[in-house]
């Protein structure tokens, strides 16, 4: 009896210590990457990196202005092409979805979300890179926007799941139809829910290099409108970092550093939004 | 508990509707009623399917105007689910079916359009389920979906239904804060309020008062009284004390099935079957 409960005790010590190792090494590890991109990064940051344009080699200063508005743009481009469709589609399945049909929806979009996102991008070369013989914002776009459908159907098809019964019932009690209802109370009910998982989806695709490489490619100059090549921080960290010049490294770590924050500040906000509504509506 | 003078009557009860056979209301002695007692609401041989599961085997009940009708027995026994067909609210699960009759006014409610049905039979549920908005626009909605006002109609009909609900003197200074900020028992009258606010001809309420404490349940009990003027009213619970309370008629339900249906001092005082007299007295359930 006595031997059985000390090996219990030990038993519990090692698994608990276990479990705080691997807690601590992943913590870690975010922290390692975070203060060194913060140490390296933040150095070298300075006004000019956020109002000009990138300078010729060898010509010191200089600034990714143009990759942060292009970010900015193929980020806009991605939401209005994966927010309605993953929307629509999470309210189809959530509300209408049953039988043979959805669950086969359902199983594609899982199977998108793991799709590797050079293969994506290869799909937007083919579908416009290729017909348009050139690269644009509008290809980049598009790969992103696809990149982005799974995550945001699921996520709203999983916050309208949480909506309880009783409110779609309340609702219809009163004689609203079931399209009505879904539109003045489950998504509404949800609504915060859903916003925060399309901007975590947002932050998600806003640091995808491999399928921006060969459909917005890379520009050095401002790309007005959406018709050609078009820069953004992601690939400018990839350029700068292989090349084999100091300044250049010293500007991707920078990038590297206003890409980390903006995706952090996002990330925040979204959880923010997530706590406020929990908060607002707890039952 | 409070006990009503009028819920429970000291003279022996000499019929009672028993089963599925139907007799007229008030063959038997007891206070006259006052106005001519009307069948608002009727089902014939009504049974309900949960796929292949019979839930409910050939109901036969009628519902009078302006009466508040109790529905009685033990968990399970099929009460809430014929609550639920009453308005079709049931369709809203898969694999349901009803076989039988249910009339409204004489209209075929089966063959009623389902919204505007809704909107003639209103439901109370179980637990207060208010909607994630503002206690004004909780009231307000099935006024927008079913069109019956704008602007300032709408302001009108949202505090009378909150006066109805004895709610407003609670609220009105605070029409605009969530409704979840207020407790079950106001929650439970807001969604009263928010039914009542369409203006309907039946009131379906499941078990109202389960989720509340006895005072938040005296207040309800007392609002059903003043609603029965305008409506016809159908209430399930699981307490006994409340049917007899506040019921003018009440059913009593065994494993799907209608045993007695009577005037409440009938079912309460003198049952004519045995098994409801054993559910009263509390030999099971």
């Amino acid at each position: 009896m006595k031997t059985l409960t000390r090996r219990r005790k030990i038993v519990n010590a090692v698994m608990l210590s276990l479990t705080g190792v691997c807690t601590f090494v992943i913590v870690g590890i975010l922290f390692v990457i975070l203060g060194y991109l913060f140490w390296n990064g933040a150095r070298y940051l300075n006004l000019d990196f956020f109002t000009k344009l990138p300078t010729p080699v060898g010509e010191n200063g200089g600034g990714m202005a143009n990759a942060i508005v292009g970010s900015g743009k193929l980020l806009l481009l991605a939401t209005l092409i994966g927010v309605p469709i993953g929307f629509l589609g999470g309210v189809y399945l959530a509300e209408f979805g049953r039988g043979v049909f959805p669950s086969l929806v359902r199983y594609t979009t899982d199977l998108l979300n793991g799709v590797p996102s050079i293969v994506i991008g290869i799909f937007a070369y083919t579908m416009v890179v290729q017909r348009m013989h050139h690269f644009s914002a509008l290809a980049g776009g598009l790969a992103l926007g696809v990149m982005m459908i799974p995550i945001a159907l699921r996520t709203t098809e999983e916050f309208l799941r949480s909506v309880p019964q009783s409110l779609r019932e309340g609702a219809m009690a009163l004689g609203a139809s079931k399209s009505r209802t879904i539109a003045t109370v489950v998504v509404p009910a949800a609504i915060q829910g859903i916003l925060s998982g399309m901007m975590l989806d947002l932050a998600r695709v806003a640091g995808e290099t491999a399928p921006l490489l060969f459909t917005s490619f890379s520009n050095r100059f401002w790309s007005p409108g959406w018709n050609q090549p078009i820069a953004a921080l992601p690939v400018m960290i990839y350029t700068y970092a292989i090349a084999p010049y100091e300044d250049w490294h010293r500007q991707a770590w920078a990038a590297g550093f206003v890409l980390l924050s903006l995706v952090l500040i996002v990330n925040i906000a979204a959880r923010i939004i997530l706590a406020r509504s929990s908060a607002h509506h707890r039952r | 508990m409070k006990s009503d003078g009028h819920a429970i009557m000291s003279a022996p009860e000499p019929k009672t509707t028993v089963g599925p056979t139907r007799q007229e209301p008030f063959t038997d002695s007891g206070p006259a009623p006052k106005q001519e007692a009307r069948v608002k609401l009727s089902t014939e041989k009504l049974s309900f399917y949960y796929g292949d599961f019979r839930a409910l085997f050939d109901i036969s009940l009628d519902f009078y105007s302006n009466q508040i009708t109790a529905l009685i027995g033990p968990s399970g026994c099929g009460k809430s689910t014929f609550l639920r067909a009453l308005n079709r609210i049931s369709e809203t699960i898969r694999h349901t079916r009803i076989d039988g009759r249910i009339t409204l006014d004489g209209e075929d409610v089966l063959a009623l359009d389902v919204t505007n049905l809704r909107r003639r039979v209103g439901m109370v549920f179980q637990r207060p389920n208010p909607f994630p908005k503002s206690i004004f626009e909780n009231v307000a909605y099935g006024i927008r979906v079913n069109g019956l006002g704008r602007g300032s109609a709408v302001r009108e009909i949202v505090e009378k239904s909150l006066r109805r609900a004895a709610l407003w003197d609670e609220v009105k200074d605070k029409l605009q804060d969530s409704a979840y900020a207020l407790s079950g028992g106001q929650q439970q009258r807001l969604c009263i309020a928010r039914a009542l606010a369409v203006d309907p001809e039946v009131l379906l309420l499941d078990e109202p008062c389960s989720a509340l404490d006895p005072i938040a349940t005296a207040k309800i009990e007392d609002l059903l009284f003043s609603l029965k003027d305008d409506c016809t009213l159908v209430i399930v619970t699981h307490n006994m004390q409340q049917a007899a309370r506040v019921a003018d008629h009440t059913g009593f339900f065994l494993l799907g099935k209608l045993i007695e249906f009577a005037r409440t001092e009938v079912i309460f005082k003198n049952p004519s079957i045995k098994q409801t007299e054993d559910y009263i007295t509390g030999r099971f359930g």
